[in-house]
């Protein structure tokens, strides 16, 4: 029997504002490590994080993934599955707040609207930075590197499959749009192998 | 006794989960729980019963996620008749009064535009297909749960409106937080679904009763229909692989009991309760007696996130989206230049005002169309709720429809044929309606007169069941330009309407001063004087600096500010006045710079290129400035951009201070009545399926800079739309966005409509997944990898023409 999906939330994690920065473009003038710094107060508190979460098997023969709920033919998510037996699959969201800040600037400062994104960027692998460290104190285990659909030649179709198995957005808010792109955007869906 | 009156006069038991125990039952993770009322119609059943024998009044039925974005038609109805008489027969098995079937409508899993892909209209109709089968296959009550967005939460009530009389309980899911997952609070959901009709609000889902108490507590403040409370067994936790809550079923009654004794007159349970739950509450409450519901005489109005009451302090309402007497706001409505009026929007949310009234009201454009596409857009990038303002009815009714919240109305008036048209509307959509002192024969000169018609219009509109509270008027602020007792008729009658009826009032100021000198200062007065005598609300100015002075005063004279500390706060902003001579200075400027306006753009400095651009207009030619100083300053950052010495987010800096002298500029020919002449028209979009626009808003807001004029059509357009455009507008050059490679198809077709349609065009693609190679493939002929390389192009194609 698959066990239940389980939902997670964090409060916002320290911002790495270098790390946004990167995100948005870089640059270290005084100018826009002052803009980085005034976007990250804006989002402070602002911001939630949301992760939902499912423990399952899974079965590698060369490179087909069989998780017992669907099976993924992908060369790419064997290889960085290899020696895994169980998987995490997840998604996470940081919310819709920031896509409303960006659009509201993207009328107003396109400057703040990428920095916010470059925030945004940084946020949502924040979380999913938390998620996976308190998934390996929880399970008392060591987790591979994160791999979403889109990376390699793991296609982005997948998404139907992981959202129908998570059902993100009945637990998390996080859906999916006609052509797979998630909605709010600042979100990750992932496979981490558990060794 | 029917459903409305057992409400009425009794504390009414829901029941509680139904996904926990079918998972016991063996639901797998990713299997539809609703396919179960066909395949599994005695468990279903059996689970009803258990709900009822607990004493539930009512069950929902198995149709949480019943709609047709995830089932065809014949499914749909198969699932909805199945669900319905699973519910039925469980009631015919039991013994009992009072036992009620609702028909169970949950969330679509989609999120709506503009943060997602589906349109409003959509969502309404997934919603109706649902009810429609309710109906035919008859309930008692419709229960709309589980929401977590105000907009689809609106779209699932209308449909339900639409489509049948039921009586309808509306749920939401709130955050830890007390809002929704996005941001609605507990009062802004009261003042939207009260004002559509719904028969009792409140919660489920997401929290334990004792996280929810906040929630509760604000929905029984505001509410004057019955507040429902469904939460879950406490928070969950996984153990062995399972979820378990923390709250159990004593626990749960005793939280529920507390609920009850604060007015919570619905009550069941969500995820992790069980008829067991149900029973311990109702076991523990039966015996009390159901507290009375009271009209709380609110009135209020709402956006996505948030209230605005009236009757506190002044509600400020900026007045700058509206033509009259604005030539750069004429010229943007004409061009359809959404981003100057969604920025009139951003600047006077900045300003501090609470409500941004919106008219778009010109001969020769069509008014529904753009009021409805102005009220999207903004709410995109705004949430202070808005005040609809026209006197296009056909306008009105579709920009309420698409509104998200109760929104302001502006206006109707004492003619019979005003409240004939725009009353249906406040009643169906809800909405607090601005009225207007007038009737056929105009507007009386005396106060007392004024206070009549008001009187006439509350009596009219009690026949259509919209209550005192939700009418504000409006006793008209004429010119004492031309009557020098204007301004004391209006005050007048202003006092009666407040005094003697209790009612609401809004003034649009600044009119009181139209032919006079110095206006600033009458308008001020006259506001002060206003608000001493019962103003409520104020269309104003809000770059007024006289009148926010005014505001700020006024709150803290009437003791209204704490401390003082919001009028403290704003003073810091009063009075600062530019230092024409410190701006204008050549000799301060380094040599590094020609300029001060150069340096100011090479830097950054958005605002003060705008004050220098515009003082270097009483005495340069705007052409001139354009050429000798802003160009330069632009091709000194291009340049570094393009050699790497400078990073994307300055670059941005210096555009957006670009675009600010430019937009002085450009205000400046407005008003001389010149248009500015640019190097070429672009059109530029996001494909069909693609909602990202960070890169093509770049793009754009450079294409700007050197000189092009630039249609930006949004994202998510489709391919015709593009073409029909281009065809239109002949335009020689096309920018097309795309940034997964699920939509670089939708851009491909495109190129192809592109081709077929508008062989003359050029097309410029970029995105994240595309590269040169992958452009050739799809037939554009340009791939540009960043903003700077397409503007290098455009100015290649436009040169050789």
């Amino acid at each position: 029997m698959i066990a239940n999906v389980a939902v997670k939330n964090y409060p916002q994690a320290p911002i790495d504002i270098s790390e946004a920065i990167r995100y948005a473009g870089g640059g270290k003038s005084e100018e826009i490590l002052l803009l980085a710094n005034s976007c990250a107060e804006e989002i402070n508190g602002k911001l939630r994080g949301s992760v939902c979460y499912v423990l399952l098997d899974v079965e590698i023969k060369e490179d087909v993934c069989d998780f017992g709920v669907f099976r993924v033919t992908s060369e790419n998510l064997a290889k960085n599955l290899c020696g895994a037996e169980k998987v995490i699959l997840f998604g996470a969201t940081v919310g819709v707040e920031i896509d409303r800040l960006i659009a509201k600037y993207s009328k107003s400062s396109q400057t703040r609207a990428v920095m916010l994104a470059g925030l945004g960027a940084e946020r949502i692998e924040a979380l999913c930075d938390s998620f996976c460290a308190d998934m390996e104190k929880e399970l008392n285990v060591k987790l591979k590197p994160r791999f979403s659909p889109g990376y390699g030649d793991l296609d982005i179709s997948m998404q139907r499959e992981i959202f129908r198995v998570l059902d993100c957005p009945k637990r998390i808010g996080l859906c999916l749009t006609e052509s797979m792109l998630m909605t709010p955007s600042k979100s990750v869906t992932a496979f981490v192998g558990i060794i | 006794m029917d459903f409305f009156n057992f409400l009425k006069n009794n504390t009414v038991y829901l029941d509680g989960g139904m996904g926990t125990l079918l998972q016991k039952e063996g639901l797998l993770a990713g299997e539809h729980p609703e396919m179960w009322n066909i395949t599994h119609p005695d468990v279903i059943r059996k689970t009803h019963m258990d709900y009822y024998n607990a004493g539930s009044n009512v069950v929902s039925t198995n149709t949480f996620g019943a709609n047709i974005l995830k089932f065809s038609e014949e499914e749909l109805d198969e699932i909805v008749k199945a669900a319905i008489e699973n519910a039925n027969a469980a009631r015919r098995g039991v013994k009992g009064e009072n036992k009620f079937v609702a028909l169970d409508i949950g969330p679509t899993g989609k999120l709506l535009k503009p943060l997602g892909d589906l349109d409003f209209e959509d969502a309404v109709a997934v919603f109706a297909e649902t009810v429609k089968f309710g109906v035919k296959y008859g309930v008692d009550l419709i229960i709309i749960e589980t929401m977590n967005d105000s907009y689809e939460t609106k779209a699932a009530l209308l449909a339900v409106k639409e489509n049948s009389t039921l009586p309808v309980i509306v749920t939401n899911a709130y955050g830890a937080d007390g809002k929704l997952m996005t941001g609605a609070s507990p009062a802004a959901m009261v003042a939207m679904l009260e004002g559509m009709g719904a028969d009792a609000i409140g919660a489920n889902c997401s929290l334990g009763p004792k996280q929810l108490m906040g929630v509760a507590e604000e929905l029984l403040r505001v509410a004057s229909v019955p507040v429902v409370m469904k939460p879950n067994a406490g928070l969950p936790s996984v153990c062995d692989g399972k979820t378990v809550y923390d709250v159990d079923a004593e626990e749960f009654s005793v939280d529920i009991e507390t609920l009850i004794d604060m007015g919570v007159r619905v009550v069941g349970g969500c995820c992790g309760t069980t008829p067991e739950y149900i029973k311990a509450v109702t076991e523990k409450t039966k015996k009390k007696s159901p507290k009375d519901i009271i009209d709380k005489e609110i009135t209020f109005i709402s956006s996505y996130t948030h209230a605005v009451t009236f009757g506190k302090a002044p509600v400020l309402i900026g007045e700058r989206i509206n033509p009259t007497g604005k030539k750069r706001l004429k010229q943007a409505l004409i061009e359809n230049d959404l981003d100057y009026i969604l920025g009139e929007g951003v600047n006077q949310e900045e300003k501090g005002v609470h409500v941004l009234d919106v008219n778009v009201g010109l001969p020769d454009i069509d008014e529904p169309k753009m009021l409805c596409r102005v009220i999207d857009e903004l709410q995109a990038v705004t949430d202070l709720p808005l005040q609809i303002d026209t006197s296009n009815t056909v306008a009105m009714e579709r920009a309420m429809r698409r509104y998200n919240g109760k929104a302001m109305i502006n206006s109707v008036n004492g003619k019979a044929e005003s409240m004939e048209s725009v009353f249906p509307l406040v009643a169906k959509y809800g909405g607090v309606v601005v009225a207007l002192t007038l009737d056929e024969r105009g507007i009386p000169d005396s106060a007392e007169e004024r206070f009549l018609i008001a009187k006439r219009i509350l009596r009219e509109a009690e026949k259509y069941g919209i209550k005192k509270k939700d009418i504000i008027f409006d006793t008209l602020a004429m010119t004492i330009s031309a009557d020098i007792n204007a301004a004391r008729a209006t005050l007048g009658a202003l006092k009666l309407i407040r005094e003697k009826l209790g009612c609401h009032t809004s003034l649009g100021v600044s009119n009181v001063s139209f032919g006079l000198p110095l206006r600033d200062a009458v308008n001020s007065t006259f506001f002060a004087m206003a608000l001493e005598n019962g103003l409520s609300a104020a269309i104003m100015n809000p770059h007024s600096q006289e009148m926010m002075r005014t505001y700020y005063s006024y709150n803290a004279l009437s003791g209204n500010d704490e401390n003082c500390a919001s009028y403290i706060e704003a003073a810091e902003t009063f009075g600062s006045i530019v230092n024409a001579a410190s701006l204008t200075n050549e000799k301060k400027c380094t040599a590094e710079y020609s300029s001060e306006l150069e340096k100011a753009i090479v830097k950054g400095f958005k605002e003060k290129a705008g004050e220098i651009t515009s003082l270097m207009l009483s005495s340069r030619v705007a052409l001139d400035i354009v050429n000798e100083n802003i160009i330069p300053a632009l091709n000194i950052v291009g340049k570094g951009f393009e050699e790497k010495r400078i990073y994307l987010p300055q670059l941005l800096m210096s555009a957006e201070s670009a675009k600010s002298a430019f937009e002085v500029i450009k205000k400046h020919m407005a008003e001389k009545g010149s248009g500015a002449a640019d190097k070429g028209r672009i059109v530029i979009a996001t494909v069909k399926g693609d909602i990202h626009d960070i890169g093509k808003n770049i793009v754009k807001l450079l294409l700007e800079n050197y000189g092009f004029s630039v249609i930006d059509m949004g994202k998510d357009v489709s391919p015709e739309d593009i073409v029909e455009k281009t065809v239109e507008l002949k335009a020689p050059i096309v920018g097309l966005s795309a940034l997964m490679t699920t939509t670089v198809p939708a851009m491909e077709d495109t190129i192809k409509l592109l081709r077929k349609e508008a062989p003359w065009c050029k097309i410029i693609v970029g995105g994240a997944v595309l590269t040169e190679e992958y452009a050739i493939r799809i037939g554009a002929d340009k791939y540009a990898s960043d903003a700077m390389e397409a503007v290098r192009y455009a100015e290649e194609i436009c040169v050789q023409k």
